[in-house]
C-alpha cells in the first residue's frame, strides 16, 4: 500500500464495511431494534392488557384475533411483550456491558502498567469482590437504592467488571516491558497518558471479544434478577423473563418459548458476529 | 570522592558521571547482582561503546540510569546527567529529567513503536504533551528528523502505521522519536542486533552521521564489529564489571585485558583459511549466582596466576586508560 493509511477510526469503518458477516449482523440487529421500537404501534395491544375475548386465555398466532405472535398464559399480546423485552434486554446488556468494560479496563490497565505493590492491592480488592457472593451485593443495592432499570445494570456492571479487569491486566502486565513503553516513559510522558494512549489502545482486541461474551451473559443474569424479583417488574418484561415463562408451558403453548428465544438467539449471534468484526477492523495490523 | 583513582575529572565535558553504580535484583533464590560497581564518565560529544557478552550487565547499567530496571530490581551507588542525580531520585523528577535530556534506542525495532499509533502520532505526542511545540513545528521537526536518520519520502511514512515500515526502517523511525526533545545523551542499546547486515551498515551509518552533529552517544552492544569505526572509546564489561576502558584505538591494536584480546581473537576473519576453527573463549562466564572470588575472568583465563585466583583486580588508569587486570598484556600485543 502506498497511500497513507487512514485514521485509525475512518480505517476501521472501511475494514468493518469489507466483512460481509459483521454488516449483516449489523443490519439485523438495526432492524431488530427499529422493529421492536416501531411494532408495537401497528398493534391493537398494549404490553399490559388481557385479551378477555379469547378462550383460552393462551392463543397460539394467528392472523384472525390480531395476536401475531400468540399470547402468553395471561392473555397478553407476546407481539408486543417481545418488541418491549427486546428493547429492555437490549439496554440492559449494553449499557451494563458498557459499566463493566469502563470499570474493568481502567482498574485493570493502571494494575498491569504500574505494577508491583500497586498491582497487588488492586488485584486483591478484585480478589475480594469475588469472594462476595454477587447476589447478596444484588439484593443490598436493591434494598438500599430501590428497584429500577437503571440499578440493574449498574448493579450487573459492578460485578461484571472483575473479569473484565483481570484480562486486561493481564495484557498490560505483559505490554509495559514492550520496548515503546520504554520509549514513552524514557521520554517522559506521564503514567497517565502511557496507560490510555499505549497500553489500552493495544488490549481493545481482546475487550471487544470479552465484550461480546459479556452481552450475553448479561442478559441472562437479568433473567435470572428478574426471576426473583430483584429485575425487571411486571408488568414490564425482558428476554430472560419470557424466554423463562415460556419454558414452562413449553409443551402446552411451544410458541410463547419459541418467539423469544428465537429473537434472544439472534441477538447474540449478531453480537458475536459483530464483535468479530470490530476485532478485525479495530486492529491495524489485519488487513 | 571518586572511588577510582585517576579517573577523569568531572567537568563540564564529562554528560553522564556514573559512580560505583550497583545493580541488584532480588529473586526468589536471593539478591543477584548484575552490574557490580561500575564507574565510569560519558564525554560530551563522543560515542562510548560499551561491549560485553550476554549478562555481563551492559544493559541494565544504563537502564538502572534510565529507571527502567524490572520490578525487582534496585540500582545503588550514583549517575549524574549533567550533575543531577538519576539514582534513587524521586521517580516524577525523574521523569521530566529523563524526558528532557535522554533518548532511547532500543534493541527490538519490532516493538519499538506502539502499534496503532501513525509514525507522526508517536514522534510529536512528547513534545506536543508538554505544549513545547505547536502541532505544525512538531510536524516541521518530525519530518526534518526523519529525512535526516534517512527515511526517504518523510511526508508518507509520517501518516503511516509501523506496520507498514521494515525493521531497519522502524528502527529509523526510533532513533528519530528519541531525538524529538533535542536530548544531550542518547543510548542505544544494541541497536543493529535484530536487523540484517546490510541494514545494520544503513543504521550505523545514522549513528555516524549524529556523531558527526556533536550528539553524545552511548552505544551498548556485544559486537565488536559495530564498534569499529564508530565508537571513540570502548569499555569492556565483564560479569557486571568494566574490565577495560580505553580509545577504541588503543582497543583494538593494544588491548591490555586478556578479555578484551580474546574477544578481538574471537572475530571470524575473512582472510582465515577456508575451513579453519572459528576463535572463541574456552568455559563459561560465572554464573549470576555463584561467589566470586578473585578475578571474574580468571578460569577461562590464558593467563591467569595464582594471585588471579585470590583476589579480584580493580579497574586502574595508567596513561590514560583503564584495565582491570592483575597481569595485563604489553601494549602492543595483537591477536
Amino acid at each position: 500500500m502506498t497511500d497513507a493509511a487512514p485514521g485509525i477510526y475512518g480505517g476501521a469503518w472501511r475494514r468493518l464495511r469489507r466483512n460481509r458477516a459483521a454488516i449483516a449482523a449489523l443490519v439485523a440487529l438495526a432492524v431488530l431494534v427499529v422493529a421492536s421500537v416501531v411494532g408495537p404501534a401497528f398493534s391493537r395491544f398494549s404490553i399490559e392488557q388481557v385479551d378477555w375475548s379469547l378462550s383460552p386465555l393462551a392463543s397460539p398466532p394467528s392472523l384472525a384475533n390480531g395476536h401475531w405472535l400468540g399470547t402468553d398464559g395471561n392473555g397478553r399480546d407476546l407481539f408486543v411483550r417481545v418488541c418491549a423485552g427486546t428493547q429492555v434486554s437490549l439496554l440492559v446488556a449494553l449499557l451494563a456491558t458498557a459499566v463493566s468494560l469502563v470499570i474493568g479496563v481502567a482498574w485493570g490497565a493502571t494494575a498491569g502498567y504500574l505494577g508491583g505493590r500497586v498491582d497487588g492491592w488492586m488485584m486483591r480488592v478484585v480478589d475480594v469482590l469475588y469472594a462476595l457472593p454477587y447476589m447478596f451485593f444484588v439484593i443490598i443495592l436493591t434494598v438500599v437504592f430501590g428497584r429500577s432499570l437503571s440499578l440493574i445494570f449498574l448493579a450487573i456492571g459492578a460485578v461484571g467488571w472483575l473479569t473484565m479487569a483481570r484480562i486486561v491486566r493481564g495484557q498490560a502486565l505483559a505490554l509495559r516491558r514492550l520496548p515503546f513503553v520504554d520509549a514513552a516513559i524514557t521520554l517522559g510522558l506521564p503514567a497517565r497518558r502511557i496507560i490510555a494512549r499505549h497500553i489500552v489502545p493495544n488490549v481493545v482486541g481482546t475487550v471487544i471479544v470479552y465484550a461480546t461474551l459479556t452481552v450475553p451473559q448479561v442478559i441472562l443474569f437479568e433473567s435470572f434478577l428478574s426471576f426473583l424479583g430483584l429485575g425487571v417488574q411486571e408488568p414490564l418484561t425482558s428476554l430472560g423473563r419470557l424466554v423463562a415463562e415460556g419454558a414452562l408451558e413449553m409443551e402446552s403453548a411451544p410458541w410463547q418459548l419459541l418467539t423469544p428465544s428465537t429473537v434472544l438467539a439472534l441477538i447474540l449471534l449478531c453480537l458475536n458476529f459483530l464483535g468479530d468484526g470490530l476485532r478485525d477492523a479495530l486492529d491495524p495490523r489485519q488487513r | 570522592m571518586r572511588s577510582t583513582p585517576g579517573s577523569a575529572e568531572v567537568t563540564d565535558a564529562t554528560v553522564l558521571a556514573i559512580d560505583g553504580l550497583r545493580v541488584v535484583f532480588d529473586t526468589e533464590q536471593g539478591p543477584v547482582q548484575a552490574v557490580r560497581g561500575v564507574t565510569m564518565d560519558v564525554m560530551a560529544g563522543e560515542c562510548l561503546a560499551v561491549v560485553g557478552e550476554s549478562g555481563s550487565g551492559k544493559s541494565q547499567l544504563f537502564l538502572a540510569c534510565l529507571g527502567l530496571l524490572a520490578g525487582n530490581g534496585r540500582a545503588l551507588g550514583s549517575a549524574r546527567l549533567q550533575g543531577a542525580e538519576l539514582v534513587g531520585g524521586e521517580e516524577r523528577g525523574l521523569a521530566s529529567l529523563r524526558g528532557a535530556a535522554v533518548g532511547l534506542v532500543s534493541q527490538d525495532p519490532m516493538n519499538a513503536l506502539t502499534p496503532h499509533l501513525r509514525i507522526g502520532e508517536q514522534l510529536t505526542e512528547f513534545v506536543l504533551d508538554r505544549g513545547r511545540m505547536t502541532r505544525p513545528e512538531a510536524r516541521g521537526r518530525a519530518l526534518e528528523l526523519l529525512r535526516s536518520v534517512g527515511i526517504a519520502d518523510p511526508e508518507t511514512r509520517y501518516d503511516q502505521y509501523p506496520h507498514e515500515l521494515s525493521g531497519g526502517q522502524r528502527q529509523r523511525v526510533a532513533i528519530a522519536m528519541a531525538l524529538m526533545p533535542g536530548p544531550v545523551l542518547l543510548i542505544a542499546d544494541e541497536p543493529t542486533t535484530a536487523l540484517d547486515v546490510t541494514v545494520q551498515a544503513q543504521v550505523l551509518d545514522v549513528f555516524r552521521g549524529l556523531r558527526g552533529q556533536g550528539l553524545t552517544i552511548v552505544l551498548v552492544t556485544h559486537d565488536l564489529g559495530v564498534v569499529a569505526g564508530l565508537a571513540d572509546r570502548v569499555a569492556v564489561m565483564y560479569a557486571g564489571a568494566v574490565v577495560e576502558l580505553a580509545t577504541a584505538d588503543q582497543v583494538f591494536s593494544a588491548p591490555r585485558h586478556p578479555y578484551t584480546a580474546a574477544l578481538l581473537e574471537a572475530i571470524p576473519r575473512l582472510d582465515a583459511e577456508p575451513g579453519a576453527r572459528l576463535a572463541h573463549i574456552e568455559g563459561q562466564p560465572p554464573g549470576s549466582q555463584e561467589r566470586l572470588q578473585g578475578c571474574p575472568f580468571a578460569p577461562r583465563c590464558a593467563f591467569a596466576r595464582e594471585r588471579c585466583r585470590e583476589s579480584e583486580p580493580r579497574l586502574e588508569w595508567r596513561d590514560g586508560r583503564a584495565s582491570a587486570c592483575h597481569a595485563p598484556l604489553p601494549g602492543g600485543w595483537t591477536p
